[in-house]
């Protein structure tokens, strides 16, 4: 319940969304020219929730009895997702059209799954985390089967949903020990009795299958099956949205319950089992990457990867993985939303243009483009002075201070693999010539959201200290 | 005899008897009618019990909504010969006997050789008002606004996506 104006203030990111939902709804139902100012409406209200929740990031409390935390890295966080969904609506505006399926229900459901991950970010309560997880879930299964002429996307909806249902079920069941043992679903709480039940099986137990509930989620290596399929098969912009503002919300949960843990000493309860995911996702992602020749099944691959590097960070057990954890999601978020964007705007009618053979000789016909996807793929092969590079030298410096030197050196040694098939698509674009012949449609509205990612990736590149310091000060 | 017992003997006999009537009748049909009565006998065992929430939602959802859907996929997938369901494999019955039987004297035991526990007998009294509407309703938009909120929002999106994959046709 809101108590105050000032606590009213401070859940505004999340109401602003929440009406915004509505409102969309209200203009599919009666306005006339819905078809062309749907999508600008849910962008302003991306931007107005983003740039909001940056003011008042400093604005720390929580509300509705004790259920939803604002202000600090949940900011941090609330930012991420509603400027990478932005970037997503701009990106989907000629994309849809172009297969013929630019429905105005596409944006609520975006908006819909952008509110399930600021709850699941904001989360002081393991319900409000499981609903959040199913509110964009459910949005994402929807949206992956926005394509509803194509089969393949009929085929990649079906499967998410029918794999993620089934994960679930391993989260609920985690969250349902964790509630027997401790008897409350308050994150608080459950950090507090840690000390006392680390022992008890059943409770360890709980906490296990609420991580691997959530390893889905992230794409990392047991469970990343349906990461391909699924990435292939929706459209190109909704994949950039699962690949990243998926995995941040997946991962600002995680933080949320191992960060309470941290408070109670219980940091390296899971380092083993982590830094297994971690060892296995980054090699598995990076060496099969290699091998794919469809240029969004690779990005999917590379996607595995950088879960695995995110995991060092969780692996790590400290406040600088923390720390690096959420920089490197910010920064993953625009590079890699860069990249699918790139994509979407080269992808042909009837998928044409996804073989990375089309990228043969792009230099010489768009410039522009392929000066724009070569800083992508430079920044997600961690490049200097990217903004991937600082992303991965803050999660491997973690690593270090946390003696687990050796996790380190198997990420730079998967980091090195993955330069090459990264730099493959940029050799391909400025020093080969090109086998087909085809021409990319204008898209301004694409544009626009592709120079606004790689802005933001630069801006993150050059100054990762201030951003660094400003996360590393709020935990 | 109060009526209390009367009544549970009453209910507690239905719902025994039907859930029998529901494993051996070989047409799919009739033993989901049974299990329909069953589940609303289930539903006046809550009501003795002083959970009236729980006893209207066990109508309503499972007794009302999830046995139509059943009805339905029965119906729609129309099995041609309805013994070959039963398998006729005397190892699947045996275990299945044995898994059965020790589910059985687990709650045989639990009921008749534990002694209740304090906390339970303790806190009766204080949970007596817990299952009742007001009591939950009370709590969902007090201490549980915002999960209730973001179920409210959750529904909104399986409809919104379910439209929006199974619509026939747009304009």
């Amino acid at each position: 319940m809101i108590n105050n104006a000032q606590e009213f203030y401070n859940a505004l990111p999340i109401l602003i969304i929440g009406t915004g939902i509505l409102i969309s709804l209200l203009i599919e139902i009666y306005a006339e020219k819905r078809k062309i100012f749907q999508p600008w409406i849910s962008i302003i209200i991306f931007i107005a929730a983003g740039s909001y929740a940056l003011l008042s990031i400093e604005q720390k409390s929580t509300l509705f009895m004790n259920m939803l935390a604002t202000g600090g890295n949940v900011n941090v966080f609330y930012f991420i997702f509603t400027f990478g969904a932005a970037v997503v609506t701009l990106l989907s505006i000629n994309y849809l059209k172009k297969y013929g399926a630019n429905y105005g229900e596409f944006y609520i459901l975006v908006q819909l799954s952008v509110l399930g991950m600021m709850l699941m970010a904001g989360a002081k309560d393991l319900i409000v985390i499981f609903l959040g997880l199913e509110l964009m879930s459910v949005s994402f299964y929807a949206l992956a089967g926005i394509n509803r002429k194509r089969l393949k996307s009929n085929e990649a909806s079906l499967k998410y949903f029918l794999l993620g249902a089934f994960t679930t079920g391993f989260t609920v069941y985690g969250i349902a020990l964790i509630y027997g043992t401790v008897g409350s679903t308050s994150i608080d709480l459950i950090a507090e009795k840690f000390i006392e039940l680390s022992n008890n099986f059943l409770f360890i137990t709980g906490l296990l299958l609420f991580f691997i509930g959530f390893s889905f989620k992230i794409a990392a290596f047991p469970f990343h099956m349906w990461v391909p399929d699924v990435y292939q098969g929706s459209s190109t912009t909704v994949a950039g949205l699962f690949s990243t503002g998926g995995k941040a919300a997946a991962f600002s949960a995680i933080l949320i319950t191992l960060g309470a843990l941290f408070t109670a000493g219980g940091a390296h309860t899971f380092t083993p089992y982590l830094a297994v995911l971690a060892v296995l996702s980054m090699l598995y992602g990076s060496i099969v990457a290699i091998a794919q020749s469809d240029i969004k099944r690779m990005l999917a691959y590379s996607s595995i990867a950088h879960a695995g590097y995110l995991i060092i960070g969780l692996a790590a057990g400290n406040y600088q993985g923390i720390a690096g954890i959420i920089f490197y999601l910010a920064a993953y978020t625009f590079m890699n939303l860069g990249a699918f964007g790139i994509v979407s705007l080269i992808e042909g009618e009837e998928e044409a243009n996804l073989d990375i053979k089309s990228y043969a000789g792009l230099a010489a016909k768009y410039p522009m483009l392929a000066a724009l996807l070569s800083i992508c793929m430079f920044a997600l092969a961690g490049l200097p002075p990217l903004a991937g590079f600082f992303g991965k030298y803050y999660i491997f410096i973690a690593a270090i201070k946390a003696d687990l030197t050796w996790l380190a050196i198997v990420g730079v040694f998967s980091s090195a693999i993955s330069v090459y098939f990264y730099l493959r698509i940029v050799v391909l674009m400025y020093f080969k010539e090109s086998e087909k012949d085809f021409v990319v449609a204008h898209n301004s509205t694409g544009l626009l959201a592709v120079i606004i990612s790689v802005l933001l990736v630069i801006v993150f590149g050059v100054a990762p200290g201030t951003i660094i310091n400003l996360i590393s000060s709020f935990l | 005899m109060s009526l209390e017992i009367i009544l549970f003997v009453i209910l507690g006999g239905v719902a025994a008897v039907t859930s029998v009537i529901v494993i051996t009748r070989p047409n799919p049909i009739i033993s989901a009618l049974f299990l329909v009565l069953n589940f609303a006998s289930l539903a006046g065992l809550y009501l003795l019990l002083n959970a009236q929430f729980i006893a209207v939602a066990q109508v309503i959802v499972y007794a009302g909504a999830i046995m139509v859907l059943f009805l339905f996929v029965i119906m729609l997938l129309r099995p041609g010969n309805e013994e070959k369901i039963f398998s006729r494999n005397p190892v699947v019955k045996i275990i299945a006997s044995i898994v059965a039987g020790v589910v059985f004297l687990q709650i045989v035991y639990m009921i008749f050789f534990t002694s209740p526990s304090n906390s339970v007998t303790g806190e009766v009294s204080a949970s007596v008002n817990a299952g009742t509407v007001e009591a939950i309703g009370r709590e969902l938009f007090t201490n549980y606004i915002l999960p209730f909120e973001a179920a409210g929002f959750l529904l909104l999106a399986a409809a919104i996506g379910a439209l929006v994959l199974a619509k026939k046709k747009f304009e």
